[in-house]
């Protein structure tokens, strides 16, 4: 039963973050055929039933997988081959030490919705992620191609640049919460601030969300951060790709928008609590109850944790359609000169108010 | 269980270590080393010292090697820069200071091997807080200290870096 439990967990979130990646693929479509008063992609169809287009990310797995896969003859066949493959692996591997629901006791059974439960689950993540970068950079030099390796080169200036911009931002989550466990982090977040307000993290640190969401989506790749790739100039690290291996490198891009959605909603907007829900139910500060079953706490925060990661989510691709990409020199200077000094302003003064209130 | 997963990831780490050295392309070399800093980093895990683990990984595997990795992509692997003949200058120095390294770990042995018999202990040293208060507390000084020379070393490369007109 232990192992299912296990077992469970793995696959349902392991099957929530590839569902809501492929989702993504298509959203990224309809939504900015919204945005730009177009229809989008709605011909894949079976049977006649068309289901907005969402049939679209079958159709594109298919076409993936069936077409040719290609080598440059100048290319390294090993590195080639791995560097997608190492790119998906440690985007996936980071969500493990995230926690998308609290600890329940069910009939008997202790259920604890976190894969991996590390007393240092943030930096596990920050690990991963700046073992990711490997993926880019050698599937930029092994193809054997100046612009993919601009791209793969361009890639790595910028995820080392903005990891450390990120990196600075989550001290000041970390000095308020005192843990680096991200599930210590979520239960802390329940608590409130003068008897009504959640102490969410994005409330308690403004512009380290701020800074974090930037450095977040500047780690996606994406536009307006998207010079390693830069499909209108040098195509970026993923130029002599094709087939299921550019697929990979492509689901991967939302992949990440989905893990900078998933780290966003943990540090900053409560995680998996929802205002005023304890382990017996709602209880409001203004008086009044409502009691609720194990289960249905569960689901109700389960789901929260759900929503905020798709309203994220969707937040991203509004960004990525509405501002126009940045040049490399005004990518970095963001990055060194403003980011950087705002975030480690944020741990000095956030380093401050904790004294004061602490005394 | 755990001992499998010791030995498969101590031969892994042995292993990339020697490609290190072996290894004539200088880019399997480079990535040999971050395969060897990784396999090293589950050994870490595996004492319990997550966080030391992490560090490993986020400076060594990723940081530091990212910059290794830059410089051989950049330069070309047949330039004199990775010419057998100017490596060779260089390798005489290398068994005397194999030798010192080797006499290093064979006088530590023994000591180390006394103080984990106890290795529940060896993992509350590796936690963050044991390792912060004694950082922050005993080591101040030399923790100051060595944040100011990474300081220094930064802005060098930077005076070095550009060019003054």
């Amino acid at each position: 039963m232990e192992y299912a439990i296990d077992v469970g967990k793995v696959l349902f979130w392991f099957s929530s973050i590839m569902g809501l990646a492929s989702i993504l693929t298509w959203m990224e479509r309809k939504q900015s055929a919204v945005m730009q008063d177009r229809i989008g992609a709605n011909r894949a169809d079976i049977f006649g039933f068309r289901i907005l287009g969402l049939f679209h990310i079958i159709a594109d797995s298919i076409k993936m997988f069936t077409k040719q896969d290609f080598v440059p003859a100048q290319g390294n066949r090993i590195l080639h081959t791995v560097a997608p493959m190492i790119a998906l692996f440690f985007a996936l591997v980071g969500f493990a030490a995230v926690p998308f629901g609290g600890t329940y006791e069910i009939a008997g059974y202790t259920v604890s919705l976190q894969v991996l439960d590390l007393n240092v689950g943030l930096l596990f993540v920050f690990a991963m992620m700046s073992m990711g970068i490997y993926g880019f950079v050698l599937g930029g030099w092994a193809s054997a191609n100046n612009y993919a390796l601009l791209g793969g080169l361009r890639a790595s200036g910028q995820m080392i640049s903005y990891e450390i911009t990120m990196g600075a931002t989550v001290i000041g989550t970390i000095m308020v919460y005192g843990t680096l466990s991200l599930q210590q982090m979520n239960i802390a977040q329940g608590e409130l601030l003068f008897g009504w307000i959640p102490a969410w993290g994005i409330l308690l640190q403004p512009l380290g969300c701020i800074l974090f969401v930037t450095a977040a989506l500047a780690e996606t790749k994406r536009v307006p951060f998207d010079v390693p790739e830069g499909e209108s100039e040098i195509i970026g690290y993923f130029v002599e790709y094709s087939g299921m291996r550019f697929g990979m490198f492509f689901l991967t891009d939302f992949i990440e928008t989905v893990l900078a959605a998933v780290l966003t909603t943990t540090l900053f907007f409560g995680g998996w609590q929802v205002p005023y829900l304890y382990a017996g139910g709602f209880e409001f500060p203004w008086g009044g109850s409502f009691e609720l079953p194990v289960v249905a706490v569960m689901l109700l925060q389960v789901g929260a944790f759900m929503a905020k990661v798709f309203t994220l989510c969707f937040i991203f691709l509004l960004i990525r359609w509405t501002l126009p990409r940045f040049r490399w020199d005004q990518l970095m200077r963001l990055g060194w000169t403003i980011m950087l000094p705002l975030s480690i302003l944020n741990i000095v003064v956030t380093g401050v108010v904790l004294l004061i209130v602490g005394n | 269980m755990e001992q499998l997963v010791f030995y498969l990831f101590a031969t892994i780490a042995v292993v990339a270590g020697l490609v290190v050295v072996l290894q004539r392309k200088a880019i399997y070399s480079a990535l040999a080393l971050i395969v060897c800093f990784g396999s090293i980093a589950v050994l870490f895990y595996q004492l319990g010292a997550f966080f030391i683990a992490a560090i490993q990984v986020i400076v060594y595997a990723g940081a530091i090697m990212v910059m290794f990795l830059f410089v051989v992509m950049l330069i070309d692997p047949e330039s004199e820069f990775f010419s057998f003949n100017r490596i060779r200058r260089v390798s005489v120095l290398a068994l005397p200071m194999s030798a010192v390294l080797a006499l290093i770990l064979l006088w530590a042995m023994p000591v180390l091997r006394e103080s984990d018999t106890n290795s529940q202990s060896l993992a509350q040293k590796g936690s963050i807080e044991v390792i912060a208060r004694s950082l922050f507390s005993d080591y101040l000084l030399p923790f100051e200290v060595t944040s100011i020379l990474i300081l220094v070393a930064v802005l060098g490369a930077m005076v070095l870096a550009k060019k003054v007109d």
